[in-house]
């Protein structure tokens, strides 16, 4: 039965093999290394673009209400100078672009589906054909959120968590099919993700090479399992949501209107019991890819391998129960809010739990400070002050205080740029050998890593200042208020900052293409790494491996062993006497 | 390891303690319907928390009738039972009664539907509209439609879902090369079953 079932399965796979067109290779292909490259580019492109759009809003913040270079063309009417509700597409859009199409598709997209069957011994995914319909289904809602910028009205205004009712109203903002348009780009993004999430849930369960037990398993496939079931279990709450909230705005139904019985507050409870699993489904590929990048640079073994499993396990399961920090001030029970006060700060024992193994796999390490290292480092780090900034939110007497400020804005982009984008380019420089069989260029990546790190700094640590200063999250003009004009010098230094910041990506883009085309050819394992993908072609052949998968051994971060030849033991690497030399 | 391990995995090649070892398609179902669930735990708990704070929430039994539901979900119970049959049938290695019960299955979602359209229409010219009703919040409306929609479209789906599994099993020779298609297929059939079983007693009976 079982013998059956596997055998239909390869040889439908193996006939496939057969098939290259141009069209079955490039565009519709079912091989997830292909499907992996489509959903970097699509994320890389997507994040050009909400860079631009975080551009303008900053130079709004620094110069208010003077043209913008370059914005003329745009938008003739006004001379490129950001009118108020432009102003508020921009960094609506912005949000959702950079989470739902940038970090998203980068971390679980690409790298969940470059990593997991390459990682874990397989020929490719659990089912090709429903990889390739989340990609085009990704896709699709990418060009519909996109359409949302050439309708009347402009695109959707109320800001990424989208509240009703400034949301549910088209008069409030004067977004007509922008609002809707975000709507149905979510409802088709969710649709995408569960695809992804089968795919993934399904292949590491039951697709593991022979001896990847669970707990053989590489970090970076632990963090995308649970990220998996996260997406799983938190996007259809959005996409219900999404639906109900394009039905009042169509079909005049009342969800969330109070004039019909509806209810405001709900939405908020539907998007933040989304949100806030969705803010893991944003860090935890990073934390993996941290895992995976810091023992092979550092030379060890990493720092508890099994806690740092479990505590991304507890961290995801109390991604749950702590929604209810994002709404105190939504008029929420003093007595529950101390219980999401608690639940929350029980985050920070996991998250510990992780950090400090992560200095401890660098302690007393050789450390190799190739680029992707450098970006796993600033992971850490950056993490580290995101992380801490967290709790001051997660305390309802200072949330109260510093609620919709500044300080907020500082914090999640610590977490969200200073982790998972730091996270992103690591995996970038770490697997680009393996994805495009050729090496990136040492002096573009250390310019781009220095510039990215030390504007990214420059640029949102003094956001923490401004915010406890009182400068108001999403103001159009803090010009306008007189208690925040002393501080306007650092809404200058900032938008400078972020302008240098913007600048300090060139080098990446001239780095990835110049490397795709002209970058020297990888070698099988150029950094001495442990892990299955490493013993693939650089790029992998269609199916990965040649005649056989590899069979696993032993864990994935044996550095360093001194009874071992070489400072590494590959996973597929049998232990010495036991039935050695296979081939 | 058998020695049969010829070019570009055209053998069988192991994996390490699957799950579902012997079909992949089992665990992408479950999973699928974990996920779904959470779609349709979204609308009822949304629902839930409207009806509780709403003041003019219409008693349902004054709008809704309760004796063609109850029918329907009578008819939905007893598609299942085929589907149980269906199956059976197949382990017996006998496809045409296979097929048979099926076919009575897909027969049962469609009469369901059926119904679900003319309860629709009826209770649209009684005045129940989406976004509005003579009997009180414009929400019981709009969810009953929603909800109740939602779960139309599942069996439409599994109405289709079934006829291509009838189609599988005429395809394949050997009974048994059907066996884990119609088991999955069993799955999203009690699934949508086991919901409706949900709407109806939330929508209509509370």
């Amino acid at each position: 039965m079982s013998a059956h079932a596997a055998t239909a399965h390869t040889a439908h796979t193996a006939h496939e093999h057969h098939e290259t067109g141009f069209v079955r290779t490039y565009i519709f292909s079912t091989d997830h290394k292909m499907i992996a490259r489509q959903f970097l580019f699509l994320g890389l492109f997507m994040m050009i673009l909400g860079g631009l759009l975080a551009l303008i809003v900053r130079w709004q913040l620094a110069w208010p209400e003077t043209a913008i270079p370059g914005m003329g063309r745009i938008l003739r009417e006004t001379g490129g100078i950001l009118e108020p509700s432009t102003y508020n597409m921009a960094f609506t859009m912005h949000a959702t672009i950079m989470i739902f199409f940038v970090i998203m598709p980068i971390l679980a997209g690409a790298f969940g589906n470059f990593c997991i069957p390459l990682m874990i011994g397989a020929r490719d995914m659990a089912f090709p054909f429903l990889n390739m319909l989340s990609f085009w289904t990704t896709f699709t809602a990418g060009l519909i959120m996109l359409s949302g910028f050439f309708v009347e009205g402009g695109h959707a205004a109320a800001g990424w968590t989208s509240y009703a009712p400034l949301s549910a109203v088209a008069q409030y903002t004067g977004v007509n099919w922008g609002q809707n348009l975000w709507c149905i780009s979510l409802f088709v993004m969710g649709v995408g993700s569960m695809m992804g999430s089968i795919n993934y849930i399904t292949t590491i369960v039951n697709m593991r090479a022979p001896g990847m037990h669970l707990f053989r398993m590489p970090l970076v496939v632990w963090s995308l399992f649970i990220t998996a079931i996260l997406l799983l279990l938190a996007l259809p709450v959005l996409t219900s949501a999404v639906a109900m909230l394009l039905f009042d705005r169509t079909l005049g139904t009342s969800w969330f209107a109070p004039s019909g019985g509806g209810e405001p507050l709900l939405w908020q409870h539907l998007f933040w019991y989304f949100g806030h699993p969705e803010v893991y489904i944003l860090i935890l590929p990073a934390m993996g890819i941290a895992s995976e990048i810091l023992p092979v640079f550092a030379r060890k073994p990493i720092f508890g391998y099994h806690a740092m499993a479990f505590s991304m396990i507890a961290i995801a399961f109390l991604s749950w129960v702590v929604y209810g920090h994002h709404m105190f001030v939504s008029g929420m029970s003093p007595a529950l809010g101390m219980a999401f006060t608690v639940t929350t700060m029980i985050i920070a024992v996991p998250s510990a739990i992780k950090t400090f193994n992560w200095l401890g796999t660098l302690w007393g390490g050789r450390i190799q400070f190739t680029v992707p290292m450098l970006n796993a480092i600033a992971f850490v780090s950056m993490f580290v002050i995101g992380g801490l900034s967290g709790i001051f939110m997660a305390s309802t007497p200072v949330d109260i205080y510093i609620q919709d400020t500044y300080f907020i804005v500082a914090h999640i982009h610590y977490v969200v740029f200073g982790g998972s984008i730091f996270g992103a380019f690591a995996a970038i420089y770490y697997w680009f050998p393996k994805m495009f069989g050729r090496m990136t260029n040492g002096v573009l990546g250390h310019l781009h890593f220095w510039g990215t790190f030390i504007f990214f700094n420059a640029t949102f640590f003094p956001m923490h200042i401004i915010g406890v200063g009182g400068q108001m999250r999403r103001i159009y003009n803090p010009m306008q208020y007189e208690f925040l004009q002393h501080q306007q010098h650092w809404n200058v230094f900032i938008t400078y900052s972020a302008l240098l910041l913007g600048v300090s990506q060139i080098p990446f883009v001239i780095n990835f293409f110049w490397s795709l085309f002209a970058g020297p050819k990888a070698p099988l394992n150029p950094w001495n790494a442990n892990t299955l993908e490493w013993t693939a072609p650089s790029p992998p052949p269609h199916l990965n491996w040649g005649d056989r998968i590899p069979t696993v051994y032993r864990g994935p971060y044996e550095y360093s062993d001194p009874d071992a030849r070489e400072d590494f033991l590959p996973q597929n690497q049998p232990p010495v006497g036991a039935g050695a030399r296979r081939h | 390891m058998s020695t049969a391990t010829a070019a570009h995995g055209a053998a069988v090649e192991p994996a390490e303690s699957p799950l579902t070892p012997e079909s992949w398609g089992k665990l992408g179902m479950w999973i699928f319907l974990a996920g779904d669930a959470v779609g349709f735990g979204t609308l009822l708990a949304g629902y839930g928390a409207m009806r509780a704070t709403s003041a003019d929430w219409p008693n349902p039994y004054d709008v809704l009738g309760i004796n063609l539901t109850a029918l329907m979900t009578f008819l939905l119970i007893c598609s299942s039972v085929t589907m149980v049959k269906a199956l059976e049938w197949l382990s017996r290695g006998n496809k045409d009664k296979a097929k048979m019960f099926l076919a009575f299955t897909a027969l049962g979602g469609a009469i369901f539907v059926s119904l679900q359209a003319y309860e629709w229409t009826h209770l649209i010219h009684r005045g129940l509209h989406i976004n509005g009703n003579p009997w009180g919040a414009s929400l019981f409306g709009t969810s009953f439609f929603l909800v109740t929609g939602f779960h139309g479209l599942h069996v439409t789906a599994g109405v289709i879902y079934l006829l291509a599994t009838i189609g599988v099993v005429s395809r394949r020779p050997d009974p048994m090369a059907s066996y884990n298609f119609v088991e999955i297929t069993g799955l999203y059939w009690h699934f949508v079953d086991l919901v409706w079983i949900m709407v109806f007693t939330f929508m209509y009976l509370l």
